[in-house]
């Protein structure tokens, strides 16, 4: 679910996804979108990366070197993460379910 | 300076909402934040458009911040409680920047806005009214502020704490992961630096660590408590998070953020650049 890259993604402009990789997606609780989830990006060893607030449709983004990583979002209905490991450039699609 | 002088908990927080002399304040990366929902009673400050000089890369000056204050009707003797999003980087930076001008009683609310919000606690998008005030700031306290050439000195005789992310302080990438990597100087750290993430400092929920947790983190990581430190990161807001736990929570004597930081010393011509981990 992962590697290819998506045309229609909304990313900044400037944002070459021949050169950086970019990994995106959604928060969820039984498959609805969760606004407002702190999402953290975490190196292999489980260091804090980066942290952002997901959007109302539960979306984050951030931008990566290849490497593993994980995803995990903190939100009222409960926390979850998802591990996503990026190859090199391009868009990285992963879901992280919460509750 | 100890943590009951520098911190409040959420509880405490909430608890004196209204209570007379207390001004909570709220400073975002996310400058719309504050729009959509705040701690009630909260004033809102912006970290670019109202700390930073419009033209010139530096803060604004002593009459810019009392004419800024005395608009946000805060006054010299007020608690100003400041909290924010992003694990508090902007509400540290602003701690450190009240700091600067002399403000004496100002403290951060333990875990920002990301605790609040994580607890359910209540959120209110209404703008308080206060009466404009007669602000009075001091000449900056050049004791917590790092310049750049200071910082070249600093090399091999202060502790240099790079606070940003390992893939930063090697060069790997120039900004944190979520913004664009859009800046052009080099990439790496000031040599000899040691590489303390912020984060490292910080629980999950956006609260500090304990004094003891954090002092088994930064002696392990090689931090002389002898010796002056100064901390740094891309912009000078994540430093402050980390000037914050040393100075303000662990009593370290002599510690200054550099707020020039990365994009400052990493566009310097000729002074010197490390890449790689700086563990080998």
């Amino acid at each position: 679910m992962c590697g290819s890259p998506d045309q229609n993604a909304d990313l900044p402009a400037g944002t070459d996804l021949s050169k950086e990789s970019v990994l995106v997606g959604k928060v969820t609780n039984s498959g609805s979108p969760v606004g407002g989830a702190f999402v953290r990006l975490l190196d292999s060893t489980g260091e804090f990366t980066a942290e952002v607030v997901s959007s109302a449709t539960g979306d984050y983004r951030f931008f990566a070197a290849p490497g593993s990583w994980t995803v995990r979002a903190l939100s009222r209905s409960g926390n979850g993460q998802t591990d996503v490991s990026v190859g090199g450039p391009g868009l990285y699609t992963t879901e992280v379910p919460v509750g | 300076m100890s943590r009951q002088d520098a911190l409040v908990t959420a509880d405490w927080a909430e608890e004196n909402l209204d209570a007379p002399g207390v001004v909570f304040v709220e400073v975002d990366e996310d400058t719309t934040a504050y729009d959509g929902g705040h701690i009630p009673g909260a004033v809102k400050l912006d970290w670019k458009t109202e700390l930073q000089d419009p033209v010139r890369r530096d803060f604004v000056d002593k009459a810019g911040f009392e004419e800024l204050l005395s608009s946000k009707g805060i006054s010299n003797d007020d608690t100003v409680v400041l909290y924010g999003g992003n694990n508090n980087w902007f509400a540290a930076y602003a701690y450190w920047y009240f700091k600067l001008y002399g403000h004496s009683d100002v403290k951060l609310l333990d875990g920002g806005r990301k605790k609040w919000e994580l607890d359910g606690r209540k959120l209110d998008a209404a703008v308080p009214e206060r009466k404009n005030t007669d602000y009075k700031a001091q000449e900056q306290d050049l004791s917590i502020r790092a310049f750049r050439d200071e910082v070249v000195n600093a090399i091999g005789s202060k502790n240099l704490v790079d606070v940003r992310s390992p893939d930063e302080f090697s060069g790997k990438l120039l900004a944190p992961a979520h913004l664009p990597q859009e800046q052009a100087q080099r990439g790496g750290h000031i040599p000899g630096a040691l590489n303390v993430p912020w984060s490292k400092a910080a629980n999950e929920d956006g609260t500090f660590k304990s004094d003891e947790e954090l002092r088994e983190l930064y002696g392990t990581e090689g931090l002389d408590s002898s010796r002056s430190t100064i901390a740094y990161c891309r912009i000078g807001e994540r430093s402050s998070h980390t000037w914050f736990a040393l100075h303000e929570l662990l009593g370290e004597s002599d510690v200054k953020n550099y707020d020039g930081s990365w994009t400052e010393y990493g566009s310097l011509v000729g002074v010197p650049v490390e890449t790689g981990d700086g563990k080998s």
